[in-house]
């Protein structure tokens, strides 16, 4: 890493998070939400990379494997039920979602 | 060269991301989230991640990515609703994700770097399967575990009649 230190990419994985978050709490389309949670999975792998690149050992490369594995799983059970709530309300704004909200 | 490549990618990544967030239509969302997972692939291989690089492309950029595009193609959803206009949740949103960024990037100020030199076989699909079946084996079958559940559920939830 020459040049480019671990801060570089710490500070990238920080950025990225943070556009995440800002994309769940601004849009409301629940696809969209959807795609920042992703946004957000993704910092946290570039986050468990970039320390194991530093410290030279890569067992930091299977938890980010694992983050893979399981955003697939959440990706599939959330699409799903997206599929469900579109199909008995016709919209996917989170707005109008609002049975179980006080 | 590095250092020119992680410049490149990583304003690419941040572009992407942010057209993720501005984009009107979800399609326009998904394809901007397409080039995230590719920059973001080519940073990985940056941090010598080989293994990891790949799988992002071949799960995050191939298989999830479908599944999006699938499910807009299904809903045949518009353009979104009403247009990009400062809102009250907008403004809050904007000031709690700016101050969790200042906050992250203070956290992670005190990790100086090690630069340690990369270990023989560091990243390879070698050296990551080795230890996936010996030390974590035990995650590895949950996963496995945790992959047939959500695929049972997710024909559960979104078939109309079960």
């Amino acid at each position: 890493m020459d040049g480019i230190t671990l801060q570089h990419y710490l500070f990238l994985a920080a950025l990225l998070f943070s556009l995440g978050v800002f994309g769940v709490l601004v849009r409301r389309n629940a696809l969209v939400v959807f795609m920042c949670v992703e946004l957000m999975l993704n910092a946290s792998n570039l986050t468990f990379l970039a320390f194991a690149r530093d410290s030279g050992v890569d067992v930091g490369h299977l938890p980010a494997l694992f983050v893979i594995a399981v955003a697939a799983a959440e990706a599939a059970i959330g699409l799903a039920i997206i599929i469900a709530v579109f199909r008995s309300r016709g919209t996917l704004n989170v707005d109008d979602i609002r049975t179980m909200r006080l | 060269m590095t250092t020119f490549l992680f410049y490149l990618f990583a304003v690419l990544t941040v572009v992407a991301a942010a057209g993720v967030i501005a984009a009107r239509s979800p399609i326009y969302s998904a394809m901007s989230l397409v080039g995230t997972f590719f920059s973001l692939a080519a940073i990985y291989a940056l941090l010598l991640a080989h293994t990891i690089a790949v799988l992002q492309v071949l799960v995050y950029a191939g298989a999830i990515m479908v599944l999006f595009l699938f499910v807009i193609m299904l809903l045949s959803l518009g353009e979104s609703v009403g247009p990009a206009k400062v809102t009250f949740p907008g403004v809050v949103g904007g000031i709690a994700s700016a101050a969790l960024f200042a906050l992250l990037v203070v956290a992670m100020r005190p990790f100086a770097p090690v630069s340690a030199p990369a270990a023989a076989g560091f990243g390879t699909l070698r050296s990551i399967g080795a230890q996936l079946y010996t030390q974590w084996l035990a995650p590895f079958e949950a996963v496995s575990l945790l992959l047939l559940v959500a695929m049972v559920g997710a024909v559960v939830v979104a078939k109309s009649r079960v």
